[in-house]
């Protein structure tokens, strides 16, 4: 008599999984890799490479020495590696790169447990634990190569005179900045990938977006302009929907979104900073643990049902 | 006080979360076949919610198809009868599936399947005669459950029933037998529903169908329809959406109805009682002939079933002999369940015997048997979204890992019914369900303790 293999059911599994869903945030960034190329050229090409492979290799290290499983293989510190590139200007020196990718993996994620237990977003505190480390390196921003060559740096929208880049152009990314965050073509082109493979529901960006417009229009701004300049649309749709660290309740999600959107504005219209993506989202993905308890759903059967339905 | 605006919905309500789990019916259009009776049959006395039967029957006696073999005084318990005619060989003791041992009857057929010469059609001419016909049928919920019949009929006087509900979900992949009942016995299904509404007194009979069973539906309409059966149109037929676990009693209840069932109360406490479809049909049966409980038909399925059909087959069968008359298997078997693939338990053995609650028998070969291995929470919020009971399964976890009962409370981790719907979405193929399963066990036994401490 062969013996039979007994588990606990349920004895079907959907076919996702870790590595799948990874994968797909992978693809969803090719749109914004390809178009940081297209306009910073073989150094964007380099900077990618170079983040990718520190945070791969970085996790790998930490895995041995943590005595732990080996992880690489779900494609998260790809993802880490991916989303970091495209928060740094072009021009970067690439071992102020792997600088930053190591604090990602080491300091951010591994230290904390690694996949699914960091409290920030690891790419996110990277570009800031690079930024506080190198203020000029990572603010100084190299035109793109479909700009003119004559210019020697570029200033941001941001940083310019509001009217200076056409809508267009700004949809398009045809300017300075972090060399994922100027083409909201691609990222939406990657947010639309991302929702439709159902790796991510369209709550955070869209809440995200929509309150970063409301407030630009409180504060007497161009929402438009303010939506598609610096780092909103990668933020909204590749940071802030970061599984760990945002909440996963369905309000949560919502006011989570608020918080940042609010926030965003707040930094930059009255803060020291030229931009304010990298910190709110910081600051919610503190909060989150509060907001998710907060707006725990209410259990079936929970309290007195409201005598409606006939 | 019966409510005068009582209406149909058109629609089913909403219900939450759910999981997407395949549908696999590869044999809801195949005929059930009649299984010949086997050599022998074991019998256990638990075969139901509630207290086991003692045994009525000694070794050597002579029994026939229907002859009680196990019975108790005990409320919340249904009799047991002999699904052949023969010997008693032997009564011994059993492993069942959950663990649980218990005494078993072993009944050698003669093969000539006599119906025991007592058997006649009840005779019900009030609610009490009718409660006790059911109780004499052996009657348990033959959805899965196994909760006797005339327990859950029995409604306490301070309870008002306005709605009976027939479920006929069938959200478990693979399972068709429901399904089969209702194409081959449609009008014992519908007289069966006459019956209770008429000695029950109820206004509103809504049958529950997930609309992956077109054929079910068409032929449970036009009956429900017909003014002839119907003349105050009391019972309509309502398609769900086919979403695993649309069959869940709470799940079902709140599609129907609308209403929630409080916490830790039952049914009746939203007003609805709910019974498989499967069950109101044998109850039109036995009004009609008397014949108790004997026969049960069940799907075989799985990877590794040559002939996958709906078999009509003795209680007390053994599975092997089951898969055997389905053409054996075709491929190493690697697992063996009892039930569907989300809720059903896994069996170490494949000589136990089929249950009266039984729906069916699945054979997984060995590629499918086993699951992956868990990795790390992402908190990707999947199970919380798969969730019909509005949880937080990762939530719920941590509290497990933790030990820590007053967040298990908090959290509301006995709402949870362990359908499965957040261990199938987990794309870390975490163990969930069996994580909340232990930690319920321990919360269980912390609270007796503490009882006990008082």
């Amino acid at each position: 008599m062969s013996k039979f293999f007994a588990s606990a059911s349920p004895h079907l599994r959907s076919t996702a999984s870790t590595r799948k869903i990874m994968l797909d945030v992978v693809i969803a960034l090719v749109p914004s890799c390809i178009a940081a190329v297209v306009y910073f050229g073989w150094r964007a090409l380099m900077l990618l490479g170079v983040c990718v492979l520190t945070c791969v290799f970085t996790e790998y290290i930490c895995r041995i020495v943590m005595k732990r499983e080996q992880t690489i293989g779900d494609l998260s510190a790809v993802v880490t590696g991916v989303l970091l590139a495209l928060n740094l200007p072009a021009n970067l020196n690439p071992l102020m790169a792997v600088f930053g990718s190591v604090a990602a993996i080491v300091v951010v994620k591994q230290m904390f447990g690694g996949i699914g237990m960091n409290f920030v977003n690891p790419a996110l505190a990277a570009r800031i634990i690079l930024t506080v480390s190198f203020p000029t390196a990572m603010t100084t921003w190299i035109p793109t190569s479909l700009q003119g060559v004559d210019a020697v740096t570029s200033a941001t929208p941001l940083a310019s005179e509001s009217g200076a880049f056409s809508y267009l152009e700004l949809f398009l990314g045809n300017h300075g900045g972090s060399m994922g965050e100027t083409c909201a073509l691609a990222i939406l082109l990657g947010g639309i990938y991302l929702v439709l493979r159902k790796v991510i529901v369209p709550t955070i960006p869209v809440v995200y977006i929509g309150t970063s417009a409301v407030m630009a229009l409180l504060l007497g701004l161009d929402p438009l302009e303010q939506v598609l300049s610096g780092g909103i649309m990668l933020g909204a749709v590749f940071m802030a929907t970061d599984y760990t660290t945002s909440p996963i309740t369905k309000w949560g999600k919502v006011i989570y979104a608020i918080g940042c959107g609010v926030l965003t504005m707040l930094i930059r219209t009255y803060a020291n900073l030229p931009e304010g993506v990298s910190f709110s989202i910081l600051i919610m993905n503190i909060l989150t643990p509060l907001i998710e308890s907060a707006t725990a759903p209410r259990a079936f059967g929970e309290k007195k049902e409201r005598q409606g339905a006939k | 006080m019966k409510d005068k605006n009582l209406r149909f919905p058109k629609i089913p309500f909403r219900t939450p979360g759910g999981a997407r789990v395949p549908h696999r019916k590869h044999t809801a259009d195949k005929q059930s076949v009649i299984m010949p009776t086997p050599d022998e049959v074991i019998i256990p006395m638990s075969q139901h919610i509630g207290a086991p039967c003692k045994v009525q029957v000694a070794v050597g006696d002579a029994v026939c198809v229907g002859t009680v073999i196990g019975d108790s005084d005990a409320f919340v318990c249904a009799p047991i009868h002999s699904s052949v005619s023969g010997t008693v060989k032997s009564i011994t003791k059993l492993t069942m599936p959950s663990g649980a041992v218990t005494d078993a009857v072993v009944i050698e057929s003669d093969g000539k399947d006599t119906a025991d010469p007592d058997i006649k059609p009840p005779v019900v001419e009030n609610l009490q005669d009718f409660l006790s016909a059911v109780r004499a049928s052996g009657l348990v919920g033959l959805g899965g459950a196994g909760f006797p019949a005339h327990v859950k009929l029995n409604v306490p006087a301070d309870k008002e029933i306005d709605t009976l509900i027939i479920n006929c979900a069938e959200c478990e992949p693979y399972i068709t037998a429901d399904n089969r009942e209702v194409i081959e016995n449609s009008w014992a299904v519908m007289s069966g529903v006459y019956s209770v509404l008429e000695l029950l007194g109820i206004d509103r009979v809504i049958i529950g169908i997930e609309n992956n069973k077109p054929e079910a539906i068409r032929i449970l309409t036009e009956i429900a329809e017909n003014e002839k059966y119907d003349p105050e149109d009391k019972v309509r037929v309502l398609p769900l959406k086919a979403s695993y676990p649309q069959g869940a009693e709470k799940v079902l209840i709140k599609a129907c109805t609308g209403r929630e069932v409080p916490t830790g109360k039952l049914p009746a406490d939203a007003g609805c009682i709910v019974m498989n479809v499967t069950s109101i049909a044998f109850i039109s049966d036995y009004l009609k002939t008397g014949m108790p409980l004997t026969k049960k038909r069940i799907t075989v399925d799985g990877s590794a079933i040559k002939e996958p059909q709906n078999v009509i087959v003795p209680i007390g069968t053994p599975i092997n002999k089951v898969i055997e008359f389905c053409g054996g298997y075709k491929a190493e078997p690697g697992k063996i369940l009892m039930g569907g693939p989300m809720m059903g338990i896994a069996l170490i053995d494949d000589t136990l015997p089929v249950l009266k609650q039984n729906n069916a028998v699945l054979a997984f070969d060995e590629k499918e048997a086993r699951l992956s291995e868990p990795t790390d929470c992402i908190r990707c919020g999947r199970c919380v979204s798969a969730c019909p009971m509005r949880l937080m399964p990762t939530r719920l976890c941590a509290d497990v890992k933790l030990k820590d009962f007053d967040a298990m409370r908090k959290h509301q981790i006995m709402t949870c019914m362990e359908c499965g719907s957040c261990a199938y979405s987990c794309p870390a193929h975490r163990h969930i369900v069996q994580t909340i399963r232990l930690g319920k066990s321990q919360l269980r036994a912390e609270l007796a303790k503490k009882k006990g401490d008082k």
